[in-house]
């Protein structure tokens, strides 16, 4: 029996170390993921952020670049006994932030850095850097904020922040992590993927204190950070600055367009903040501020508010009336005032007259042709035919829907279709005299002050319009997006336009013109004032020209909500952006005051 | 002169040969487990770990030396007296010494630390043998078994007071001894089925363990024949299972320390805590496995230069050996101390004298503790019992008392035909 003792305890050691062998197969070479976290023990990936590509205008002019900031990084294990009250001082926080981020940091990791205080300005960092040493454990990192040149065009520039939890579930390419800046409204978004660049990365060694030893294989995974492509803005930063000024304390917006090129040269929200709020360490209590404002100031009008075009919708109803023949440059109507209320006095009208003198009951018989060319018995039938072929001609013009401008968020106002009637009225229960209202631009009509511009601009083209853009070149010397450069044919006869034209001259040059506010000598200015009705209150004050009339260089839009007339406000500020734009001086200085005074309900 | 060259020939040169390996290669990754990255770092640095065990290793083969020198009767003779000096130096060590990572198990003579409790294992060693040799010794008998349980249980015991409860367990080394000299198997059994009851008790929490007890034991009465005495037994079994139950509850809850605890429940669950009480063992298993077949190379282990696997150079050597010299590595250093083991089972058998047998188990079994404790618990089979790993480790009273404990074996196996003989 002891002998047989003698083998089994030989056989145990045997076993303990057969067993303690297959174990060790199994960690060391069946099982990989030993290995994978060998290496993530000692791996740091360190993210390099490029620089965020600037944006210019379209001289070059630097309107948005980076600023450094600095964030303070604290490993709660590396800190030793500090002067906390000195600490707190010279970064200007108190006792309980300081405890409050300690204890969020040990929480999140010991050994690892975290986000003490974030974005402290390059003044405070100066002041805190001869101090740093006295600070074990703490250490700063570089970031960059977006700084501005020009306090303009917010709205339109947008911003930048922290990327939020849900964009980031959303981020399907796993691009970006937690605390990475990214663009939030306007160019920032929309160009997000030029502006960015992409982001370098370098594995470094690190012990298990967190020091780091070394690069991972030399740097053989590593990559270089890849700066951000710069955009060239088609803005003139001047010309938006001066639009800017004019809008001060008012509300609404003004859109000025290249029409050969479709480029936008000014694009004005009013009212407008300036840009630096959003971008820093109080851009909490500054977005909130703004966000509560009655008056919306992050609500960008240009391409977002909707307004009937009262009777600059006119130049447009004429075009289409000649188009379709129900009229031509040559017909004179008599008009006695009796279908619609009218400043315009009872006689004959033609097309241009109609125009000039923007005469209501001239549009209510030329929409009324348009809408009714007897093509169906049925008045109802041919009302419905009517519409469908003016909708079509509208749509042309790019109304209706949104045009699609590299801003996020555009809206795309509204233009009745008989669908929309018939959910209103019935199915053949509306006819012309049910819709009427919409022959002079009120109604159910809606349109954006960048529609307006760029039907404003398909004018001035005499037929045509490229998608009204805010980026000319991607990269500094580069092309704008593919889409802008394709031409949208309104198909209207050239010479229709020429008769229209004609009319809105005279609105502006023309004796007892409404549009006169927007006269310059020197410069043949063509336009149209509207005034939109609205239930809220005053009317607002619309405007549309362009100038020269021969060889145009710039359309505009402008909306000014509860301005009153057409031809106060709006054909003012119209005809001093053209007057800045041309000139590049403003030689009608009591315009200008006129303007900037704001009183125009008298 | 000629003696010794008899004592080096009758020497077995197996064993001295796998000694002077594992010392060897111990000293290897003693160096690479401290060296860290930085080129100017030498294996014979005397600021370093390796170049301290130099003189550790050094000093051994003078002790060797001594050993093989010394006359053969010393050992025999003087076992009780060596006992006795080791247990006065255990119940010094609680008054004078110092204290080091929780544990009074020091003494500080000039530069020198030495830890009494390392010598307690060859001195029990030598009394054991000595008290189970006796001509008239019987296992079986209470008050011989008990004696020698106390001979065991009382250094563990004093080791245990200063807080070295890993030394204090190494002595349970010795039932491997007692069952070789006739202990009755089915308490070795039953003290397995005590320390399953224990684990159990740790895991399952006591309510399911009672109730499961209970289930147990309705089942086997209802399953066998219904005699009162079966019954009545049945039923006190499972009462005492019960009651042990309850005893180990209390005794982790109230008598074990927070670490303690934390050590063993690493054991099971290791990810249950990675940063806490799982960290030693979750990264000295990362610091392995990540080895791979044939290892990333001496000096150029990632986990091992940049300090992820704590107490490096003592404890969790293996570690720096298995993911520098990957399952080939371990596979050799495993496969030596088995050679090594089955060996000194093979020598003890060959003595004629009972005394020499017995001292041969008492070596072969405390070796085989330390080696499969220290490996099972860097593997995560074992809780983190600190240990150190035979021959291999950091640390001059380990390296002495191993070596002390060795060759007085090998000292008695190349005379075992003059024991006869006298």
């Amino acid at each position: 029996m002891d002998e047989n003792r003698k083998y089994i305890i030989q056989f145990t050691f045997v076993l303990i170390g057969i067993i303690y062998l297959i174990k060790l197969f199994d960690i060391q070479v069946l099982d990989s993921t030993y290995k994978s976290k060998a290496e993530d023990n000692i791996i740091r990936k360190v993210t390099e952020y490029p620089y965020r590509g600037l944006i210019m205008d379209r001289n070059k002019q630097i309107m948005v670049y980076n600023r450094p900031v600095f964030d303070l990084m604290v490993v709660p294990n590396e800190v030793e006994k500090i002067d906390t009250t000195k600490f707190c001082e010279l970064l200007r926080i108190n006792k309980q932030y300081f405890d409050e981020s300690i204890q969020a940091a040990i929480k999140f990791h010991r050994q690892q850095p975290s986000v003490f205080l974030k974005m402290l300005s390059d003044k405070d960092f100066a002041l805190f850097q001869d101090n740093l040493v006295d600070f074990k454990g703490f250490y700063v990192q570089p970031r960059s904020l977006r700084g501005y040149n020009y306090k303009a065009m917010s709205n339109a520039l947008g911003y930048i922040g922290e990327i939020s939890k849900r964009t980031l579930n959303r981020d399907t390419s796993s691009y970006y992590r937690q605390g990475d800046y990214i663009g939030i409204s306007g160019i920032e978004l929309d160009y997000e993927a030029d502006l960015r660049g992409h982001n370098g990365v370098r594995y470094m060694m690190v012990n298990a204190r967190g020091v780091i030893k070394g690069k991972f294989k030399d740097g053989k995974y590593d990559t270089l950070s890849v700066p951000g492509i710069n955009l060239v803005s088609t803005v003139d930063a001047d010309l938006q600055q001066y639009a800017e000024w004019l809008m001060e304390g008012k509300a609404g917006g003004i859109v000025a367009i290249e029409p050969e090129t479709g480029e936008i040269l000014t694009l004005v929200s009013g009212p407008a903040y300036d840009p630096s709020l959003l971008s820093g360490r109080s851009f909490g209590n500054n977005f909130a501020m703004l966000n509560m404002d009655s008056l919306t100031p992050l609500f960008n009008r240009a391409t977002m508010s909707v307004y009937p075009p009262g009777s600059t919708f006119k130049p447009l109803q004429a075009l289409i009336a000649l188009q379709e023949g129900v009229t031509n440059d040559r017909e004179q109507i008599f008009c006695s005032g009796g279908l619609v209320g009218d400043h315009a006095p009872s006689g004959f009208y033609d097309v241009k007259k109609g125009i000039q003198k923007s005469s209501n009951n001239y549009f209510y018989i030329l929409f009324r042709r348009i809408i009714n060319q007897k093509l169906s018995e049925n008045t109802f039938i041919d009302s419905r035919l009517g519409l469908e072929k003016w909708d079509e001609y509208l749509q042309r013009f790019g109304l209706g829907r949104p045009l699609g401008i590299d801003i996020p968020n555009e809206k795309g106002g509204m233009i009745p279709t008989p669908t929309y009637y018939d959910r209103i009225y019935g199915h053949n229960r509306w006819k012309w005299s049910t819709i009427n209202s919409i022959s002079i631009g009120q109604g159910e009509i809606l349109i954006s002050p960048l529609q307006m511009a760029n039907y404003i601009s398909a004018i001035a083209n005499r037929g045509y319009f490229y998608v009204p853009h805010i980026i000319k070149s991607i990269g500094e010397d580069g092309e704008p997006r593919s889409e802008y450069h394709v031409k949208h044919e309104t198909g209207i006869d050239t010479a229709h336009f020429t008769t229209v034209i004609e009319g809105m001259e005279m609105v502006v040059n023309g004796v007892g013109g409404t549009g006169f506010r927007a006269r310059i000598e020197g410069l043949n200015v063509v336009g149209k004032t509207g005034t939109s009705q609205n239930p809220h209150g005053e009317d607002h004050s619309v405007f549309i020209a362009f100038a020269p009339k021969d060889n145009p260089k710039i359309a505009v839009s402008v909306y000014v909500q509860n301005a009153g007339q057409g031809a106060r406000a709006a054909a003012s500020i119209a005809g001093l952006v053209i007057e800045k734009y041309m000139t590049g001086t403003i030689k009608r200085r009591y315009i200008e005051a006129y303007a900037r005074k704001g009183e125009f309900i008298y | 002169m000629k003696k010794n060259k008899t004592i080096i020939n009758k020497t077995d040169w197996l064993v001295t040969l796998i000694y002077f390996a594992l010392v060897f290669m111990g000293w290897l990754n003693i160096y690479a487990a401290v060296y860290d990255g930085e080129t100017t770092q030498r294996i014979f640095d005397l600021s370093l770990n390796s170049g301290r065990q130099l003189i550790w290793i050094g000093s051994s083969i003078l002790i060797i030396i001594a050993i093989l020198t010394i006359d053969l009767r010393f050992y025999e003779s003087f076992a009780y007296a060596i006992y006795g000096l080791v247990i006065g130096l255990l119940l010094l060590v609680l008054v004078a010494g110092r204290e080091v990572a929780g544990s009074t198990s020091w003494f500080e003579l000039g530069g020198l630390r030495l830890q009494p409790s390392e010598f307690a294992k060859f001195a029990t060693a030598l009394a054991v043998a000595k008290f189970m040799s006796g001509s008239m010794y019987k296992i079986v008998r209470k008050k011989d078994f008990l004696i020698t349980i106390a001979l065991i249980l009382f250094p563990s015991a004093l080791i245990m007071l200063q807080g070295d409860t890993g030394t204090a367990l190494v002595f349970g080394a010795f039932v491997i001894v007692m069952y070789r000299e006739g202990l009755n198997p089915w308490l070795i059994v039953l003290g397995l089925f005590a320390i399953l009851i224990f684990i159990l008790t740790l895991f399952v929490g006591k309510l399911y363990l009672m109730g499961g007890i209970i289930t147990i034991a309705v089942i086997f009465i209802a399953l066998g024949s219904k005699r009162l005495k079966r019954i009545l037994l049945i039923m006190s079994a499972a009462a005492a299972v019960a009651i042990m139950v309850l005893s180990v509850d209390y005794f982790v809850s109230e008598i074990l320390r927070p670490h303690q605890q934390n050590r063993i429940k690493a054991l099971i669950n290791p990810s249950g805590d990675p940063l806490g009480y799982g960290w030693n063992v979750t990264q000295s298993k990362i610091a392995i496995g990540s080895g791979g077949m044939m290892g990333k190379g001496f000096l150029n282990g990632t986990q091992t230069i940049y300090g992820f696997v704590p107490e490096q150079s003592t404890d969790f050597i293996f570690c720096t050996l298995g993911e520098e010299q990957g399952w080939i590595g371990s596979l050799v250093i495993i496969g030596l101390f088995v050679i090594l083991l089955t060996r000194l089972v093979a020598l003890a058998e060959r003595q004629k004298s009972r005394f020499a047998r017995i001292y041969g188990y008492s070596v072969a079994s405390i070796i085989f503790i330390h080696f499969m404790v220290n490996i099972g618990m860097t593997i995560g089979l074992f809780p983190v019992i600190g240990i150190p790993l035979p021959f291999f480790s950091y640390g001059g009273s380990s390296l002495w008392s191993f070596t002390i404990l060795l060759f007085i074996f090998l000292k008695l196996d190349a005379h075992r035909a003059q024991i006869l003989f006298r």
